[in-house]
């Protein structure tokens, strides 16, 4: 049933596809990162702001991708930049929450203790609060990563796709082999680029593994 | 009274957002250099508050804050808490640091060079009694007890001239408590510092304070005193509530030994005849006597065992407790209920110095 000589016919094709499928994600995941930094500093600066930033991120969220892909169409083409635009719309929710989570998961002893100690406002904030919230900050980066390696399947109605290239002509073909393939690896860089993650929060926060 | 002020508060009042009553209402209050003042009161007092007022982690609404004899509400309250000690009760360890990195935090914020962290870090482990094998730990991985030891040391480490404690001992067991607050005692007299401390427990504010400030609610200073004046004279109704029963006990537990007359009590060198035994127990009216050897005490014999027997030959029975003039009179008063001849008996390292009876003790406290 599984036609195994098609992967190496297509090993080519595979492997650009994979680079499509981890640009596709990077990039989003990127840019989400970096207005998330905006929006949780204007957060953290003006608190009521929350509300309606998340809520924000949350209408965004539940719009359905194909439809966030056709409304872009108009806007900017049949093209990569509409797949990161939407793609990055998608991020934000969970990265935000997680930024502001993370920062106001940091004990109120261990900020007192850092004002008692001296530290100016500026210097609390990038060197208790900001570290202390990584794990959870981390954390997000994770689960946004994650989404976005399965959503850019989706793309594959802009033309690109990634592996969602294979899952979708796989159903067109009925060649269950292509739709395995797109699957599996799908599974795979979402699971490799975790670890990937896993490994830098390790190394970032090392106190989070030696608990007596 | 007390010496140069390190601390005074002056008409301090401060009045949160919301509420009708000020926390701390025209509060006055000097700390002497040296001193280790104790804030005491029930919850709601505003002694936290008066606290955090010294190092500004809370902002007065009004009043005046002298600090080392200077405004403290004219510096950069970073500035001015650098060079204060601050512990707290939830220890408040930076989790993402190492031990060493905590105790260093204000040296290294003051920016002194490496190799004076490093040799300070070395001496305040040896001062708190930590171990060396702890210094690349977390926090994480220490028990309660050593934590607020590293918190203590974090506090000690610029070597600042005033210490604020909030209720440092509060979290921890009350064998490790004890312990932590004879070695604040030994702290305090060792490396002088003032020190101002909250607690809302009164033996620990009596034990520890060289002055107790006994807070009511709205931040009224009801006295101020040294803890045998407070406990002797207390000022008000108040006071003597918030003091509780067993005030008698508690002020034994304040005076040594040393304060009282000791007397030689009726002892006898073991080389003495049953005869001049039997003299002095008549001329204390007991029908017990101590054995004296060699200057040391070696225990007490009942009259009736004598029967014309060399004192040397006779076994005594050990006083269980031991004083000596240091002790309090409390622990006295538990040596003199739990022993046959109703006495304690006193001796430091030269040997026997005398002996101490409930009416000597009794006699302290009315007077």
């Amino acid at each position: 049933m599984i036609d195994w000589s098609w992967i190496g016919r297509n090993a080519e094709e595979i492997l650009d596809r994979t680079w499509e499928h981890l640009f596709l994600t990077l990039v989003p995941v990127g840019i989400g990162i970096l207005i998330s930094f905006g929006l949780t500093a204007i957060i953290l600066t003006w608190r009521r702001a929350y509300g309606s930033i998340t809520l924000a991120a949350g209408i965004l969220y539940t719009i359905p991708s194909l439809a966030l892909f056709a409304a872009l169409i108009p806007v900017v083409g049949l093209n990569a930049t509409n797949a990161i635009i939407a793609l990055t719309s998608y991020t934000l929710l969970i990265l935000v929450r997680n930024f502001v989570a993370g920062i106001d998961g940091v004990p109120s002893a261990t900020l007192e203790a850092a004002d008692g100690m001296g530290y100016t406002r500026s210097a609390r904030f990038w060197r208790m609060e900001v570290p202390l919230a990584l794990p959870v900050v981390i954390a997000g980066i994770r689960i946004a990563t994650i989404t976005t390696v399965g959503l850019v399947t989706v793309s594959v109605v802009l033309g690109l796709g990634g592996y969602g290239f294979f899952i979708y002509r796989g159903f067109q073909a009925r060649q269950i082999t292509q739709t395995l393939v797109g699957l599996i690896l799908s599974i795979v860089l979402a699971t490799a680029l975790d670890l990937v993650f896993v490994g830098i929060q390790r190394r970032l926060t090392p106190w989070t593994r030696s608990r007596a | 009274m007390s010496p140069q002020p390190m601390i005074s508060l002056e008409g301090v009042t401060k009045m949160y957002p919301g509420l009708q009553r000020p926390a701390v209402d025209h509060l006055d209050l000097e700390v002497g250099e040296g001193e280790l003042v104790t804030l005491v009161g029930p919850s709601g007092c505003g002694k936290t508050t008066t606290l955090k007022m010294i190092n500004r982690i809370i902002e007065p609404t009004s009043g005046r804050i002298l600090v080392n004899g200077q405004d403290a509400l004219s510096v950069d309250a970073h500035e001015l808490r650098r060079g204060i000690g601050y512990v707290i009760q939830q220890v408040g360890l930076f989790p993402h640091r190492t031990i060493a990195e905590n105790i260093a935090t204000v040296p290294v914020l003051l920016e002194w060079d490496k190799g004076r962290i490093r040799s300070r870090v070395t001496e305040l482990v040896e001062i708190m009694g930590l171990e060396e094998s702890m210094l690349d730990r977390y926090p994480s991985e220490l028990s309660g007890g050593q934590q607020q030891r590293v918190g203590v040391a974090r506090a000690l480490a610029a070597d600042p001239p005033i210490m604020l404690m909030d209720e440092p001992f509060g979290a921890v067991d009350p064998i490790v408590r004890s312990r932590l607050q004879e070695e604040l005692l030994d702290l305090h007299r060792h490396l002088r510092k003032t020190i101002v401390f909250v607690t809302h427990d009164i033996d620990e504010a009596l034990y520890l304070g060289t002055r107790v400030a006994i807070l009511n609610m709205g931040g009224i200073l009801e006295q101020y005193d040294t803890p045998a004046a407070v406990l002797s004279d207390p000022a008000g109704e108040f006071v003597t509530s918030f003091l509780g029963g067993e005030r008698g006990l508690k002020r034994l537990a304040l005076l040594p030994v040393s304060e009282v007359e000791i007397s030689p009590g009726p002892v006898v060198d073991v080389r003495a005849t049953p005869e001049e035994a039997l003299e002095v127990m008549r001329r204390h009216g007991v029908d017990w006597v101590g054995l004296i050897q060699d200057g040391h005490i070696t225990g007490w014999v009942w009259q009736s065992e004598l029967d014309g027997r060399r004192l040397a030959e006779l076994e005594p029975k050990e006083f269980l407790v031991s004083l000596t003039p240091d002790s309090s009179l409390r622990e006295a008063l538990d040596a003199v209920v739990t022993n046959r001849a109703r006495v304690g008996v006193i001796a430091d390292q030269g040997g026997y110095l005398g002996m101490i009876d409930l009416e000597a003790i009794a006699e302290t406290i009315t007077e």
